[in-house]
């Protein structure tokens, strides 16, 4: 599996408990309109990757992530640099 | 064509689907104010319970007079900002008492406390600098790093060991400001002070506590959490508010940083807003030195806080947290929630109605905050409304 096929299956993972709708979950399911998040949930989910993989996603990036992939990539990203 | 206020549609829903009959909480207006514990709202002369009055010093003889005083000497205003011409004497000496208070090297005063988390919060910090704040933080924080040029993130409300770790994260060589508040305004939660300034040790991070519900219930002198457990000098930037217990308008920060001043070319929420007016900075300094020398409005408000915390838990109600001046009744059902509300309001008790998406945990909170001038005949009043209410809408109780 590729890095990012793993990062992949380890967020749809940690975002069972906020699919609330049993969303069938791909790179382009989108936060806002397909699963519904509202902005408590979004804090959680965010919290839970950070320490699933150990990184800092600053609240800066958030507005711009509306898809499963753009997580994912952003993640693959921060993990790169924060291995440095 | 699109409308601007197109992205108001679900806040309009949930506006017009909140059907209020007899008092709606978006629109109060005290026609009079007979004192720190009643007004006439809508007509109906009522026990005011949920306006964050907590020493109870909106009428007290010596700050009106001071107002009184400032507002023949000096005028209505001082028509400039604090860099330009709204910088007065009287400014300087509550900068000087709040030093005083608190036994710092500096105090620099803002307009309202909003604009002191704003000034202070993204004064501080630049592109290379991490801010990291509680989830629960107040509207003005969340703003604030909003204008901030720095990585913005942010730890679990309260829990301590996971600011440790998420501080523990940051690779070494940029500067990090970590940011609480005292007391949490919704629930009334006490931050656990001791355990993050710890942790702000341990990873080099610098600490600012906004102290507004703190502020005047808590510490010797009524400085705030900090001072209750001896920590002020652990803590590099403090921020309150006059809009609480001093019971005026104002905000201001306090700080033993030796190069603090530069702050005043450097905030712009206290270089380009107008300075308080002299009868709000004489009110404030007269209340302050109040707070600094009589412990019996402390004292007052301590006892009040008991009598309805314990008499509603008692009464099985489900509380936000430990007893303190801020008691949240946590109502589980939306609409039990609000008709609640209405109908303490039909019986002439104010308290806060908070709904989600304005409270922690989406919560629905029949919201109390206690003062100093309330008597215990007016906190039995209050008790006996909320067991009725809660009767009459079947609020689940323990
Ligand atoms: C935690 C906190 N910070 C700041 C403020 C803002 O204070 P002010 O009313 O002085 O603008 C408030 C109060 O509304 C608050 O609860």
């Amino acid at each position: 599996m590729s890095s990012s096929e793993s990062t992949l299956a380890a967020i749809i993972r940690l975002l069972e408990p906020f699919n609330e709708k049993g969303v069938d979950i791909s790179e382009n399911t989108t936060f806002a309109n397909d699963l519904e998040l509202d902005s408590l949930s979004v804090m959680d989910f965010v919290a839970e990757m950070e320490d699933h993989f150990d990184i800092m996603i600053p609240l800066n990036i958030l507005p711009e992530l509306e898809t499963v992939g753009q997580v994912v990539e952003a993640v693959d990203n921060i993990a790169e640099e924060s291995r440095g | 064509m699109a409308d601007l206020f197109d992205k108001f549609a679900g806040m309009i829903e949930l506006r017009d689907t909140l059907a209020f009959e007899k008092a709606n909480p978006y629109q109060i207006c005290m026609d009079e104010v007979y004192s720190p514990t009643e007004a006439k709202i809508n007509g109906k002369r009522t026990l005011l319970a949920g306006t964050n009055n907590y020493l109870g010093l909106t009428f007290d003889e010596r700050c009106i007079k001071a107002a009184h005083d400032a507002l023949d000497e000096f005028g209505t205003g001082t028509t400039g900002s604090r860099v330009l011409n709204g910088t007065y004497g009287a400014h300087r000496e509550l900068e000087d008492a709040i030093a005083d208070l608190y036994g710092t090297e500096h105090a620099m005063v803002f307009s309202t406390g909003f604009l002191a988390n704003l000034g202070m919060i993204a004064g501080l910090t630049g592109k290379d600098d991490i801010i990291m704040i509680d989830a629960d933080s107040h509207a003005s924080i969340y703003d604030a790093c909003a204008l901030s040029d720095a990585t913005i993130t942010r730890f679990r409300h309260n829990d301590a060991a996971d600011l440790d770790k998420r501080l523990g994260r940051i690779n070494g060589g940029r500067n990090v400001l970590v940011v609480v508040e005292g007391l949490y305004s919704m629930l009334g939660d006490k931050a656990p002070l001791a355990d993050i300034i710890a942790a702000c040790k341990k990873h080099d991070a610098y600490l600012l506590v906004d102290e507004a519900h703190s502020f005047g219930p808590y510490g010797p002198q009524g400085q705030g959490i900090a001072a209750e457990l001896g920590m002020v000098d652990q803590v590099d930037f403090i921020v309150g508010t006059f809009s609480k217990s001093v019971g005026t308008v104002g905000g201001y920060c306090v700080s033993s940083h030796p190069e603090f001043d530069i702050l005043r070319l450097a905030s712009r929420a206290f270089m380009f807003s107008a300075s308080l007016p002299p009868s709000v900075v004489a009110s404030a300094t007269a209340a302050v030195r109040i707070m600094q020398s009589e412990r019996t409005q402390q004292e007052a408000l301590w006892r009040n806080a008991q009598q309805l915390h314990c008499g509603l838990a008692e009464m099985g109600f489900n509380l936000g947290a430990d007893c303190s001046p801020v008691i949240a009744v946590v109502i589980e059902d939306r609409d039990a929630a609000v008709r609640s509300w209405e109908q303490l309001m039909d019986m002439g008790i104010y308290v806060n109605l908070a709904l989600p998406p304005a409270t922690p945990q989406n919560v629905n909170l029949l919201r109390c905050s206690l003062s100093a001038a309330h008597t215990p005949e007016q906190i039995d009043q209050i008790l006996e409304a909320f067991d009725t209410v809660a009767k009459s809408n079947s609020i689940h109780r323990n």
